[in-house]
């Protein structure tokens, strides 16, 4: 386990998890989050006020054993978001940096090897200034793997990066990984860059870890208001709890009844915040009976239609359930197939298990917060 | 041509260099990383004798060099030489003035080189000192050198503090500059004259040499680009 715990004032952050060996895992958060910090902190380039960073049993770091490994003693690589490259040193002079401990003629041979592993062998003579960013990124990843670290730290590695590049690199990436069975932490605010390659995946906003888990797991089903709010869930409602059996929870939005799979339990009249993705939301024919194995159906109307691409978003109140506005992605095709337009009446079906209920605690506290502000 | 004092000059400015520049290398990269609130201060104190007139600079180091003062008398009686009207005074003053030229640029060539670029060093496996030698150096480089040709210059031709300190002897503390301006005083404008361009000759070909060594250097980086 890379087992990472952070005290610090400034810039603020108190953060304790675990993740696993020999996967990929990411950061994310938006800007100001904590997350450079939180990767420089494990890195040993930034020193907290309290921390104990372990990687399987081997300690980097525990104040309070006053234990320190400085950054240059711990077998780790790191890639920041401008590369970082030496600019007085070749491609293969900036990888043989990290490769001090070799003989000459070795380290040449070997920063080489390097750069022939991240497909650019051919450009070992030029300097960083007559390399694209692309190749800037990769001699940068050459010379992050040189010393054969045990983890690889990336900081936002494809954000200065064109799109198609990006793209190609995160295939790349992922490959690398795979090839070398090695423990990759990075952080990035592109949340479909962490679901497109993380396995475990970190939540972080202020200095402080939302939530954590299986990257599949977690983009399904956050557990906080908060979580779902930083991950895109656009439909969030509130309900009142009425009940929980066997088949799950039963809820009262507005006049109607819903039910949820699972989630915490509450007392009856509780609020409670859920959520359900936009690709979770079906639409369904008129004629479709009302109890179905898509859910329950309900009769909705349709308050808006943004068409965007490959995608169209339409905006729906469901009749009854108190005015909240529930979003569901469709084609394009869907959309004409249907005859969707604002106003037109529909049925949507919500199942059980992708409704998701969330836990209040950061929402009660924001609401504290602003009436302290009040 | 007082070849004497030439060959003084030569001496004095070789010395103030080979003492100077590990001073300036060392407290200008200290400069440039150092966190201290003390920074501003410890930055105008160095710059002193670039606005200071060289007579006050001149004095205060007669005052606290003199045989009488406690460091001239621990100077003494620890080397058994006298800090005034010596050649090693002259060296200490010729440090102390120059302390500037040796600093500024170097202090600003470390600054120049990014904390990125430190932590990439250090996340290679790079000892601070290996960092220093191998990545802040090369990077600095052009800074030294042109400390080394200012201090090197401003040796050549310093006047006020070197005639403050040691005075006019023949041999031991006269200058090139101090000889010129003797020259003068006596009357003498074509021995005056020749040393005077000889001066001005040897201060534009050292000048002019370093800023070509960095001139080159730059083309070779666009070249390279």
């Amino acid at each position: 386990m890379l087992s990472i715990f952070l005290e610090h004032d400034s810039p603020f952050l108190g953060v304790d998890f675990q993740l696993p060996i020999g996967t990929l895992s990411a950061i994310v958060g938006p800007s100001g989050s904590g997350k450079t910090s939180v990767l420089r902190a494990v890195a040993g380039l930034l020193t907290t006020e309290r921390s104990r960073v372990s990687f399987d049993e081997d300690i980097w770091s525990n104040t309070g054993a006053r234990c320190f490994r400085p950054a240059y003693q711990r077998p780790l690589g790191f890639v920041s978001q401008t590369f970082g490259l030496f600019p007085h040193l070749t491609a293969a002079e900036n990888v043989g940096a990290a490769l001090t401990h070799l003989r000459r003629r070795e380290r040449s041979r070997e920063a080489q090897n390097c750069l022939d592993i991240v497909g650019i062998g051919g450009l070992a003579d030029r300097r960083p200034n007559e390399l694209s960013g692309g190749q800037s990124q990769r001699v940068a990843m050459a010379r992050a793997l040189a010393r054969k670290p045990r983890l690889l730290l990336l900081d936002e590695p494809f954000s200065a990066l064109d799109h198609s590049t990006r793209k190609r690199l995160r295939v790349e990436l992922k490959r690398l990984q795979d090839a070398l069975a090695m423990t990759v932490l990075f952080v990035t605010h592109d949340l479909d860059e962490a679901a497109e390659l993380s396995e475990t995946l970190v939540l972080l906003r202020r200095g402080k870890v939302i939530q954590q888990g299986p990257t599949r797991e977690l983009l399904r089903r956050p557990s906080t208001v908060e979580a779902a709010r930083l991950m895109n869930f656009v439909n969030l409602a509130k309900a009142k709890w009425a009940g929980s059996d066997a088949s799950g929870i039963t809820l009262h939005w507005g006049d109607v009844l819903l039910t949820a799979a699972k989630g915490p339990k509450s007392q009856p009249d509780d609020t409670i915040h859920w959520t359900i993705r936009t690709s979770d939301v079906f639409l369904v024919k008129d004629n479709h009976p009302n109890e179905s194995s898509l859910g329950t159906i309900l009769p909705a109307k349709v308050v808006e239609v943004i068409e965007m691409g490959s995608s169209a978003l339409v905006s729906v109140i469901v009749n009854n359930s108190g005015g909240e506005v529930l979003r569901l992605q469709l084609r394009p095709g869907a959309l004409h197939r249907h005859h969707l337009s604002k106003g037109s009446s529909v049925k949507i079906a919500l199942h059980a298990q992708a409704i998701v209920l969330l836990d209040p605690s950061d929402a009660s506290l924001s609401a504290n917060r602003a009436k302290s502000k009040l | 041509m007082d070849w004497n004092a030439f060959h003084l000059s030569l001496q004095l400015a070789a010395w103030t260099l080979v003492l100077l520049l590990p001073i300036g290398i060392v407290t200008g990269r200290w400069l440039a990383k150092t966190q201290t609130r003390a920074r501003p201060w410890l930055q105008a104190f160095f710059a002193l004798p670039l606005v200071l007139p060289p007579t006050v600079v001149g004095y205060y180091l007669l005052v606290f060099t003199g045989t009488r003062s406690p460091i001239g008398e621990f100077i003494m009686s620890w080397f058994g030489v006298s800090l005034v009207f010596s050649f090693p005074g002259l060296v200490v003053a010729s440090i102390l003035v120059n302390l500037p030229f040796a600093i500024l640029p170097v202090q600003r060539a470390f600054e120049a080189v990014s904390n990125e670029l430190h932590d990439a060093a250090a996340c290679c496996g790079m000892t601070p000192w290996q960092t220093f030698t191998r990545i802040e150096m090369p990077l600095a480089w052009p800074g030294v050198l042109s400390a080394a040709v200012l201090t090197l210059g401003h040796t050549l031709g310093e006047f006020g503090v070197v005639l403050m300190v040691g005075g006019n002897i023949p041999g031991e503390t006269r200058t090139l500059s101090i000889a010129i301006f003797d020259r003068v005083q006596a009357f003498d404008p074509l021995a005056a004259g020749r040393m005077a361009g000889f001066l001005l000759l040897i201060s534009l070909v050292t000048v002019a040499l370093g800023y070509g060594v960095l001139e080159r250097r730059g083309q070779q980086r666009q070249k390279s680009a």
